[in-house]
């Protein structure tokens, strides 16, 4: 490894430019040590987010030489090609300054998408019981992991090209509660993801899964509710 | 994102997809409008399939039947990827894919020449 | 087009994707076998004049090829160009209609 890393980071909100830094490389940098020494030693100034340090809040994803990760559990050596880095923020995102974007787009679609549990039973009832080997726990489990990260949305093209599309997160979100025996959301929710701003304008391209932090595949999520919208269209009940 | 993050089989898979969709699309109305037309008469038909021998003809002929079979293998891909509750076979799907287009290329083109 | 609409269009763009799949087989072995004998009207005429089953085949064929082209157009459109709405919609309704009665003029020019 080369003793120097030389870094560009993103400067400025939608129109900046890369600054450059010289940043000292050590054994088992995340890339998340590396932008926090350059706010640390070199520029005061620079905006970035995280809190965690250990791949659990979500906050600290930035585009990393080209790519969308989460910077906490990044290695410098397996992401830096010649001790170069090129950090920017978040695509398909509005900027707000340097590394930090405005994240509000990408939670407003997971209520659109009825991202939030609604509870089919009473207070007072029973407790439900799940089977945990049932094809709809499994279904659920598989996509429960998701940290919030935004990294799919990033990588996803369709959010590039049709602004309205609710993203992988929130598809993946509401493929979740779809699978919960316990939620009362049923039709309104499956309206709500279903048509061109939902499931059904996904491209099945992938780059969400392959990119996903979490090894989570949303795009099988997605296919889940293309199917579960399909036959609600059929039976008349979307 | 940029280029080299998109540059993952499933990716290419959807450009392929798309690319042979659109000439396939423009090519329809074409193919069906010359057909029709050229089939009023044996003698204007017979001329038509002349016309389809002339080697720059032949090969816009050998790409369409690629284009078509890409375009079937890879719809069936995504037939398979959303109805079908597969994960980790996308890659080989992709591979295939790509395999059957070309297999149905060299076979029209081993007829031809 | 609404939620109910897009969905519809989806299930449709896959039912035909479904037809296709099976037509553009056959398509493509009667393909490589009419190139073998040698191409020729008179050979190809033969087989279908008169032939409803390849009348059939044909006429399904155009109707889910044309549904499909249009469909595909249409969200090629949307996502590359700011072409959306009613207009556009009814553009692509009419060149598929357009497109059909094309294949429909063929395949009964090869069945009379």
């Amino acid at each position: 490894m080369t003793a120097t890393l030389h870094v560009s980071v993103w400067r400025g909100g939608a129109v900046g430019s890369l600054a450059a830094y010289d940043v000292p490389a050590q054994d088992s940098q995340t890339v998340l040590d590396v932008v926090t020494y350059i706010q640390r030693h070199l520029e005061p100034t620079l905006s970035y987010r995280f809190a965690c340090r250990v791949g659990m809040c979500g906050s600290c994803a930035m585009t990393v030489n080209g790519v969308p990760r989460w910077t906490c559990r990044t290695h410098v050596r397996r992401v830096a090609s010649g001790g170069r880095l090129e950090l920017r923020p978040l695509e398909n995102l509005p900027v707000i300054k340097d590394l930090a974007v405005d994240m509000s787009d990408f939670f407003g679609k997971w209520s659109r998408a009825h991202g939030a549990f609604a509870p089919a039973a009473g207070l007072g009832e029973d407790f439900a019981r799940v089977a945990p080997e049932s094809p709809e726990r499994q279904a659920a489990s598989a996509g429960i992991e998701c940290i919030g990260c935004g990294v799919c949305y990033a990588a996803c093209d369709v959010v590039r090209w049709n602004p309205d599309f609710l993203g992988p997160a929130a598809l993946n979100r509401a493929w979740t509660l779809v699978n919960d025996c316990r939620d009362g959301d049923g039709a309104a929710r499956l309206r709500a993801v279903a048509g061109d701003a939902g499931c059904h304008a996904c491209h099945s391209q992938q780059s969400c899964a392959l990119y996903c932090p979490k090894q989570l595949d949303p795009t099988a999520a997605i296919a889940g509710l293309k199917r579960a919208t399909a036959k609600a269209a059929l039976w008349g009940k979307l | 994102m940029s280029w080299p993050a998109r540059n993952h089989p499933n990716y290419w898979a959807f450009l392929l997809h798309r690319v042979s969709g659109l000439l396939l699309a423009l090519f329809l109305p074409l193919h069906f409008w010359a057909l029709g037309t050229a089939i009023e008469g044996a003698a204007r038909f017979d001329g038509f399939l002349r016309w389809t021998s002339a080697p720059l003809v032949k090969l816009a002929e050998i790409g369409l039947v690629v284009l078509l079979a890409a375009h079937l293998t890879g719809g069936l891909r995504l037939l398979a990827i959303e109805f079908l509750a597969w994960r980790r076979w996308q890659k080989t799907a992709v591979a295939l894919s790509a395999g059957a287009s070309l297999a149905m290329g060299l076979v029209f083109l081993l007829n031809l020449f | 087009m609404g939620a109910r609409g897009e969905t519809w269009l989806w299930i449709l763009q896959r039912a035909t994707a479904a037809v296709l799949a099976g037509a553009v087989l056959v398509h493509l072995a009667t393909l490589v076998y009419a190139v073998r004998q040698g191409l020729s009207a008179a050979a190809i005429l033969a087989r279908t004049e008169g032939n409803l089953a390849w009348l059939g085949f044909y006429l399904l064929f155009a109707t889910a090829a044309a549904l499909h082209a249009g469909i595909g157009l249409r969200t090629v459109l949307r996502e590359a160009t700011p072409w959306r709405g009613p207009s556009l919609d009814v553009a692509v309704l009419l060149l598929a209609f357009a497109i059909a009665a094309a294949g429909w003029r063929a395949a009964f020019g090869l069945f009379a």
